[in-house]
């Protein structure tokens, strides 16, 4: 089974948002990462760029595929994940943690209602597998 | 109707992910893809090439009908040896490219492209033209089983009594693997590495499943893994080896795509050879070559080639190349566009990235 955090929420796109106060972490998830393999680029935003809910802030690329990022809250980008330029393998290894993509100043940090909780989303995938 | 081969709930087990690829659902990971490619390039890895076509022509005039079909010269084959070669068009493209074997003088067979099976056999059918001979797709038949790498020969030997170093490379044997009588064990592959192919017969519905766990038993220990269409795709892209429906294809020809040397114009008529004479005399116009990008984006099947602000052509193969830790691909240039070294741009969505051309096989394994 794919590791769901508790401390995260979760899009339909299978990315996750981590809230801390007015600042969100933003990555893609477990699901996500196994789904697409071996991760071999990313492409992600500039400090400073706006984006709004369900926006497309980047590009992950599997030896494979390439997949779109969405954005999970509206916010403006404060920082990047420079080590995946380097190292676009820890998204794989690490989805929660190393792999994290951008942190946002959000917008509204209460606007959350159109996001999964982690019992949802695990009822998401389960009904995504079955397809 | 999406097909599944014989090994389809040995990789359910192994827990492999699955994609649609020339109407077959096929594994395309099971661990990783990177992980996968370089085992091939290391140690050995085993692929289930089951979805491959499998055609046999038999009767007195064979080795007549195969010559009138293909471009290369398959009168040169002996006995028990392989040759890589093309189904041709009239005008010198490719209804197919495929490894032709010669069992006998009449009786040979064909591996074709999965999703061009049906399309080869009526072509070569309809080509029969009063020849002598049964057309048989016995794809069904066999299940078909690629061990690739430089491990790859002593595990098989530890399989069979057949003596593996007595088959060079692209000649086949027949004989016990694991216990199952009549394999066929072709030393061919599609990665750039020494390896073999066996054609596993399906004259008991456990054959492959048998062949499959045991390989895996007897390779394991040294580092053999399970890979699936995504290794296979870089591996054979490394070793510059054309993919039907990205490099070539009916729009195509022999020549333009680099394979001069399957085309044999010496060997009397067959299919495209007019058109093809006449294409080597007057010069080509456009080639298929090899790049990299310089950049750390892949650039992938499919975006458009620019030489100036000119989009002159497409990426027909493109991805990260797992061993040589680049991105690669393959693209047809107008011929003055061809020499290494030469400069182009490739879009990569909304920018375009510098890429040049550079010298294949990308990767040459040493002997």
């Amino acid at each position: 089974m794919p590791e769901i955090p508790e401390d995260c929420l979760y899009t339909r796109e299978h990315e996750w948002i981590r809230i801390e106060d007015a600042t969100g972490v933003v990555g893609i998830t477990d699901y996500a990462q196994e789904s697409l393999g071996d991760v071999v680029y990313v492409e992600l935003p500039n400090v400073g760029d706006r984006f709004d809910a369900g926006e497309v802030f980047g590009n992950v690329e599997s030896v494979k595929a390439v997949s779109e990022l969405y954005m999970p809250m509206a916010g403006e980008v404060i920082e990047v994940n420079e080590g995946l330029g380097e190292s676009p393998e820890l998204i794989n290894q690490d989805p929660y943690g190393e792999g994290w993509m951008i942190k946002v100043a959000l917008a509204d940090p209460e606007e959350t209602s159109h996001l999964l909780s982690p019992a949802e989303y695990a009822d998401f995938i389960e009904e995504e597998a079955e397809g | 109707m999406v097909e599944r081969t014989p090994l389809y709930q040995v990789h359910c087990a192994l827990g492999a992910r699955f994609i649609q690829f020339g109407g077959w659902e096929m594994p395309v990971h099971y661990t990783g893809a990177i992980a996968e490619h370089l085992a091939v390039r290391e140690v050995a890895g085993m692929f289930d090439v089951s979805h491959m076509g499998r055609l046999e022509i038999r009767g007195p005039d064979a080795l007549a009908l195969v010559q009138y079909v293909t471009c290369n010269d398959a009168a040169r084959l002996r006995d028990n040896q392989v040759q890589y070669s093309a189904l041709t068009t009239p005008q010198g493209t490719f209804v197919d490219d495929l490894t032709v074997y010669r069992f006998s003088h009449d009786h040979f067979f064909l591996c074709v492209n999965a999703a061009n099976r049906e399309k080869d056999y009526r072509w070569i059918f309809d080509h029969i033209q009063g020849r002598d001979v049964t057309l048989y797709d016995v794809t069904r038949r066999y299940a078909q089983i690629a061990v690739q790498g430089p491990a790859a020969e002593d595990i098989v030997q530890g399989l069979t009594d057949v003596a593996l170093d007595h088959i060079r490379t692209y000649w086949f044997d027949v004989g016990e693997v694991a216990g199952v009588p009549h394999t066929i064990i072709s030393r061919t592959g599609y990665t750039g590495e020494d390896g073999f192919e066996l054609y596993v017969p399906m004259d008991r519905q456990m054959n492959a499943e048998w062949v499959w766990d045991r390989l895996l038993e007897a390779g394991k220990p040294v580092g053999l893994k399970p890979c699936g269409l995504a290794a296979r795709n870089t591996l054979r892209l490394e070793a510059r080896m054309m993919l039907y429906g990205n490099d070539i294809d009916e729009s195509t020809t022999v020549l333009e795509a680099g394979l001069t040397w399957i085309v044999k114009f010496d060997k009397g008529e067959f299919i495209g050879r007019e058109a093809l004479l006449r294409q080597k005399q007057q010069g080509l116009h456009r080639r298929l070559v090899g790049f990299e990008v310089l950049d750390r984006v892949p650039a992938r099947d499919g975006y458009p080639v620019l030489i100036g602000d000119e989009e002159v052509s497409r990426v027909t193969s493109g991805s990260y190349a797992p061993f040589l830790k680049k991105n690669i691909g393959l693209t047809y240039l107008p011929i003055e566009y061809t020499s290494v070294g030469t400069p182009f741009k490739i879009r990569v969505r909304q920018r375009t990235v510098d890429a040049q051309v550079v010298p294949t096989p990308f990767y040459k394994r040493k002997k």
